[in-house]
């Protein structure tokens, strides 16, 4: 008997999540309970915000301006042209930040890698950045997945346990510090997500001819679901709506391929001490299902393991004659693209791995001329002429 | 069927799961650290047996790895078992979390993150093998404040990563310049961080244990990671 695939998708045209799904309750009513009782401070989302829908239902605040940029190790470090063009896009549509050095990671990568940490240090970690947003009076935006999925989760453990509060906020006394919880935790693709008509009418390059594949983040939409961005309009509300509302109000084609919901492969210590794991998973499940069901120019994703998994290991695989080839960027770098950033100033891509060029041709961006003013950049920074590149050197 | 008091025959044999050598007490005291943790009554309620953790895991379709038999053997307080797991499988976990798709509402990437911290806490031999190699990345996680550093890209430790890899250790300092956000030009981390946010995170590490927690698999990195902090502390007058 054939599996009714047409009628179960009809049974999913129409979706509603709302009051009556026990899971649909709003977090929020606790947080600010527990600011009642003086537990800690809730730092509310400034204005101007705009209202998301997220996966049960509730409405989420992302606030357009005045953000503190929670920065990712794994983004700085490896794949700068991700922060970069998150910054620049912020710049370009006139929306004041912060990019500070009182922050840390959140040691997460670490965490779940080697476990050589405890609920007690990462919760203190947190905070501690929590509360060094709320001094400087502007509000977190978290750049990395599993950051933000971990923060997540150390406000769902320090809501249920007393204990780790009293913990914490000993920690946070003897560092000066208060106990402050964001009304939001946000992170940058919700904020990408939220801005994207706002990014869309500032758009000089046509992305129409662009098929792109979508590979979301665990961290982002497994850890702690329902503070996840989910649309009817996108997927009819079945998947998380980040990245893809992106490409697609940008003029991308998002194609669908059959291993959309499995992991990167990242694997936090995999990646580091047992890449075979990570490069097989990466290959085998994820970019060569895209280029044999899809055949995309280009993954979009919107994570620092994500991109730097799907990214990295596509060489060994590639030297196997295996179906591999394709470039991988965040939608962050991918909307820069469409504003006109410049691939190397600003998008950083000679950082990256897989072969981007074709994408670039295709978008209709001479990168051999592109690369050659970035080299007339780093003549200046090597001559002394230019100590460092600003943004007014960008463009 | 006669019903008998004598339940063991619904068990595993105590010597299926191997460690022989190990008393059960000992495994027991263990088990027990794991389900002291605060956390693991928010994650184990109990299972079905559908299996969707094992077909949302990664790691269950490269290694003899299975998320349903952490759940079961931690639901079913099989000691034997959960050391089995503590000193095999648990590094085998890629932290995911795919598994939370459980419809009894498990978090079987949660319960194994508990028994990683006890192994580790404990310094059993699966947690020392799992972090060889994994010195330099834990000083650059807790001393450095940004885990991960633009420095680490050598071409030696990433030879699978292509040339780019030898590209941007070749041109670090001159690519990291040409970076416009300000925070961005340092070659040793991610960003810059200041003095005082250091500091911070140092008595952090102290007052939670966390950087105790480093002296069961790696001495040696203990020792230089509580040196460099503690005098750095010092220096700022800072008592621990």
């Amino acid at each position: 008997m054939p599996i009714p695939v047409e009628a179960l998708l009809k049974k999913k045209e129409h979706f509603e999540r709302g009051p009556d799904d026990p899971r649909s309750e709003d977090f929020h009513h606790e947080l600010f309970e527990l600011e009642e009782q003086g537990e800690w401070i809730v730092h509310r989302a400034p204005e101007p915000w705009v209202g998301v829908t997220t996966k049960y239902g509730n409405i989420k605040k992302i606030p357009k301006a005045h953000l503190w940029h929670h920065k990712s190790c794994g983004q700085c470090g490896h794949i700068p042209g991700y922060s970069t063009s998150i910054f620049w896009v912020m710049r370009k549509l006139g929306y004041d930040y912060n990019d500070p050095r009182d922050q840390t990671s959140c040691t997460a990568w670490n965490y779940y890698a080697s476990a050589t940490s405890n609920a007690g240090a990462q919760a203190a970690v947190a905070m501690r950045n929590f509360a060094a947003a709320y001094e400087s009076g502007y509000f977190p935006l978290i750049h990395c997945g599993t950051s933000y999925g971990h923060y997540k989760e150390v406000r769902e453990e320090l809501m249920k346990h007393p204990e780790l509060r009293a913990q914490v906020r000993d920690i946070m006394g003897k560092l000066g510090k208060q106990m402050v919880m964001p009304e939001e935790i946000v992170h940058y693709s919700e904020w990408f997500y939220a801005m994207r008509h706002e990014i869309a009418a500032l758009q000089t390059r046509d992305m129409s001819g662009i098929a792109a594949t979508v590979h979301p983040a665990c961290h982002y939409y497994k850890l702690v679901e329902g503070d996840a961005i989910y649309d009817p309009d996108v997927y009819r509300g079945q998947r998380t709506a980040i990245v893809t509302g992106v490409a697609e109000a940008l003029g991308a084609e998002v194609r669908n391929y059959s291993t959309w919901f499995d992991c990167c492969g990242f694997g936090f210590r995999h990646i580091l001490v047992q890449r075979d794991f990570t490069r097989s998973f990466a290959t085998l499940r994820k970019i060569e299902r895209m280029k044999e069901e899809a055949d995309p120019d280009v993954v979009l994703t919107h994570d620092t393991g994500c991109v730097t998994t799907l990214d990295k290991s596509q060489f060994a695989a590639m030297a196997h004659g295996k179906n591999v080839g394709v470039p991988v960027m965040s939608e962050a770098q991918f909307a820069a693209l469409a504003m006109g950033a410049h691939p190397y100033r600003v998008c950083q891509l000679h950082w990256h791995s897989a072969d981007y060029r074709p994408l670039l041709e295709k978008m209709g961006i001479d990168w051999q001329a592109a690369w050659a003013e970035f080299q007339e950049d780093l003549k200046k920074l090597e001559s002394g002429e230019r100590k460092f590149s600003t943004w007014d050197d960008v463009g | 069927m006669t019903m008998t008091d004598d339940r063991s025959a619904f068990y595993k044999n105590t010597n299926v799961a191997g460690f022989d050598d190990v008393p059960f007490e000992e495994k027991e005291r263990l088990f027990g650290l794991v389900k002291a943790d605060m956390r693991f009554p928010d994650y184990l309620y109990g299972c079905y047996e559908c299996g969707i953790c094992v077909a949302a895991c990664p790691s269950a379709r490269f290694y003899d790895f299975s998320p349903r038999r952490i759940a079961q053997a931690a639901g079913r307080e099989d000691v034997e078992l959960v050391y089995q797991q503590m000193q095999e499988d648990v590094w085998e976990c890629s932290q995911c979390f795919s598994c939370v798709r459980c419809p009894r509402g498990n978090n079987p990437g949660g319960v194994i993150t508990v028994m990683r911290e006890v192994a580790v806490k404990e310094g059993l031999v699966s947690a020392r093998e799992a972090l060889e190699g994994y010195s330099r990345i834990i000083y650059k996680i807790m001393s450095t404040g940004t885990q991960v550093s633009p420095d680490m890209l050598q071409p030696d430790a990433f030879p699978d990563w292509g040339p780019e890899v030898k590209d941007v250790s070749d041109n670090l300092d001159l690519w990291r310049r040409a970076l416009p956000p300000e925070t961005h030009h340092t070659t040793s981390t991610g960003w810059d961080v200041d003095e005082k946010t250091l500091l911070e995170l140092y008595l952090i590490w102290f007052h939670t244990g966390a950087l105790d927690m480093i002296a069961e698999v790696d001495e040696g990195l203990h020792m230089i990671l509580q040196e460099v902090m503690e005098e750095r502390l010092e220096d700022a007058g800072v008592e621990v």
